[in-house]
């Protein structure tokens, strides 16, 4: 096992009702890492977390955390803490006893100040010798004084920006500022690793994308692992070193942000990290692919000769030019302004297309459509391959319209799902 | 205007309901309490229950031990409730619904035809517990007629009471705060102490209160489980309206009553108020 590793799943199957929720899950999660478990509702992903945190047994599989297998360990003597979806904080205590929930049963080493510099020393010298002496130690602990319950309170409260709200209940508390005191109480205990249940899902678009920059800064400040769950993949995209996505209870590709977005690994992934079209194609050589009819230069190879493939190009990457002087043309069928862009329903032989681009066109008019090859993206065919990402496959105008990520929507799901 | 009107007519049948069955009852109580028997009004009523010692006496002793036999009924009840109510919120749906059923049944009964039965499986000589004893060889127990067949009695009739309040104050509660104190490193134990029990405390005062309220003012399970010895407050009660036609001074005592209902109401508001922080159990 990797050296710094801080969490390995392997082989973990869970079912409810006989349904299989997660099929034989390898995960490994390095140490300091923003990890970001990513899918649409009933993928499995708070499952997992829910594993993690020792909420739920896996039917099979093991669990590592920093090399030690973990199965059956209760929540308690676990050293993650999690963030709920709904904060679940308690609402008889105030914001002060809701930080200091977890401290007040924390138990530490009983050390003396002359065994702390001991140690201080040995961890110098001799690090071998300073494990013994730190597990010695450990066998006796005491709780923490009420002064230093107070301290760590503070330091929370101030880290959170809540201080001066010691004695208020959470329940008069904005969505925002309970999401603080979740925060400041699972850190308060200075776990490990900490376990994020779309924390934001509950706040409105705004607060969201400061508590993203605040939950990163959080997580760098204190170098601690932040398993971060979550549907939204824009949040993942902004917020994650590591992005897991998953689908159907199995992790369909791990990697960073921008592995993720520029290099699907199969047509799910594609369509669901951002706008995707995904066409049919055959490579009949390296570096050449042939999809709507056309031949193309891509930088793709490695594929059999004649392999059907998936190809995948993004909105954003296709270049809208003269009828004339474009690979393909098209005829614009839908128009929709998004702010910073425009984004075009364009029907090329049948195919619907999407296109986002700068330049104003109207419905009807005809247009040319170039790609580089550089835009191309090739992927293995799967069994998601006929299934997402489309817009071909749409015939009728008024859902090819309609965004099939709406970000609503896919809220409801998941409050449907609970 | 249209609305306020529409839910007058609305609640008119409870306000009327109230009217008829709560405030002019309470008025005529009230009315009796401080009439003598002339028709003139006096506090004589409740003078002569405190105007000589031996008055006095009586007095105190018979509230005493009403609030006792009340506070020890309310105690078990509590005491057998909390576990089952817990268990109940969180066993399996199905397990639920039956167990529901099964505390609810004895109140499908007349409280009298209960109150009977018990007589006839307690009773001393040949009730149902002492033949099988008997039978068995043991020896036979003497629980009828005592202070504790009242207080079995006062348990058994208002069990459910206390079962009911509590389970669904549990059964509510939100799972994900156990398992953020689980979280947080609370053990099983803990996590009762530091979130079950606290939050489950408005539940707590409500069973409380519909336990205690009834014991205290009871007066058939007394009379026929503590075989007439024990005087209960309801008993004395009953006598002065029934037997001796005294509705002054029973009208007297049953205000006195009523103030300490409304006083021991008062001090569990106080727990039930605490979900908004003001009670911290740590």
């Amino acid at each position: 096992m990797e050296k710094d590793l801080i969490i390995a799943l392997q082989n973990i199957s869970v079912s409810f009702d006989g349904q299989p929720v997660l099929k034989d899950l390898h995960l490994s999660i390095r140490n300091q890492e923003f990890v970001t478990l990513l899918g649409p509702s009933g993928c499995g992903k708070t499952t997992t977390l829910r594993i993690i945190a020792g909420f739920l047994e896996p039917d099979a599989g093991e669990i590592f955390f920093d090399g030690q297998k973990i199965n059956g360990l209760p929540p308690h003597k676990r050293q993650v803490n999690t963030i709920f979806q709904r904060y679940a904080l308690f609402p008889h205590l105030n914001v002060w006893n809701n930080v200091a929930f977890g401290l007040k049963l924390l138990r530490i080493p009983k050390v003396t100040p002359a065994q702390a510099v001991e140690l201080d020393e040995l961890r110098v010298a001799d690090p071998e010798k300073a494990a013994q002496l730190e597990a010695r130690l450990a066998k006796n602990t005491r709780y923490l004084t009420w002064a230093e319950i107070n301290q760590r309170v503070a330091d929370m409260l101030h880290k959170v920006n809540l201080a001066g709200f010691e004695g208020r209940s959470v329940s008069s508390l904005s969505g925002g500022q309970q999401q603080r005191v979740a925060i400041a109480r699972a850190l308060a205990v200075q776990p490990r690793v900490l376990l994020l249940d779309e924390p934001l899902g509950a706040l409105d678009l705004k607060l969201r994308k400061d508590m993203q920059v605040e939950l990163k800064n959080i997580q760098q400040q204190l170098g601690i692992t932040f398993i971060y769950v979550t549907h939204d993949q824009e949040e993942a995209l902004s917020m994650s070193d590591t992005i897991v996505v998953m689908d159907a209870g199995e992790i369909q590709q791990i990697g960073t942000p921008k592995d993720i977005y520029d290099e699907p690994k199969n047509a799910f992934v594609a369509d669901f990290i951002g706008e995707s079209n995904i066409l049919d194609g055959v490579m009949p050589d390296d570096y050449l692919v042939r999809f709507a009819g056309v031949s193309f230069a891509c930088v793709d190879k490695g594929f059999a000769k004649n392999e059907r493939v998936d190809v995948v190009i993004r909105p954003e990457d296709i270049d809208i030019v003269p009828p004339t002087d474009g690979c393909l043309r098209g005829v614009v069928t839908g128009v929709t302004f998004k702010g910073v862009h425009y984004e075009f329903i364009v029907d090329v032989q049948g195919f619907k297309w999407m296109i986002q681009s700068t330049d104003v066109q109207a419905v009807g008019d005809i247009i040319g459509i170039s790609i580089k090859p550089e835009e191309i993206h090739i992927m293995k065919k799967s069994r998601y391959s006929e299934l997402v990402g489309d817009y071909s496959c749409f015939s009728d105008e008024f859902e090819a319209l309609s965004n099939p990520h709406d970000a609503d929507g896919e809220e409801e799901e998941a409050e449907a799902d609970e | 205007m249209k609305r306020k009107r529409g839910s007058l007519a609305l609640n008119a049948p409870y306000l009327l309901w109230c009217v008829i069955f709560i405030l002019v009852p309470l008025a005529m109580v009230v009315y009796y309490a401080f009439r003598d028997r002339s028709g003139n009004w006096t506090l004589q009523n409740f003078a002569e229950l405190v105007d000589t010692p031996e008055h006095l006496d009586n007095l105190v002793r018979v509230f005493g031990i009403s609030l006792a036999y009340a506070g020890a009924a309310t105690l078990i009840c509590l005491l057998l409730a909390y576990p089952l109510a817990y268990y109940m919120a969180h066993t399996k749906p199905s397990t639920q619904r039956n167990l529901m059923m099964l505390i609810t049944v004895p109140m499908w009964m007349n409280f009298l035809i209960c109150t009977y039965s018990w007589i006839s499986i307690l009773g001393n000589e040949h009730g149902l517990l002492n033949t099988l004893l008997e039978q068995l060889g043991l020896h036979k127990l003497h629980i009828l007629n005592t202070p504790g067949a009242i207080i079995l009695g006062m348990v058994y009739n208002y069990l459910p009471f206390m079962i009911l309040p509590i389970y669904s104050v549990l059964a509510k509660l939100e799972p994900s705060l156990v398992e953020a104190a689980q979280d947080l490193g609370a053990t099983n134990a803990e996590v009762l102490r530091k979130v079950t029990l606290p939050l489950s405390l408005p539940g707590v005062a409500a069973g409380v209160t519909m336990v205690f309220v009834p014991s205290v003012s009871t007066f058939y399970i007394s009379k026929k489980m503590g075989g007439n010895k024990t005087m209960l407050i309801g008993d004395w009660i009953e006598s002065m309206f029934l037997q001796a036609n005294n509705y002054q001074s029973g009208a007297a005592l049953s205000l006195i009553l009523m103030l300490l209902v409304v006083l021991s109401m008062m001090i569990m508001r106080r727990f039930s108020d605490s979900e908004n922080g003001a009670l911290v159990v740590s």
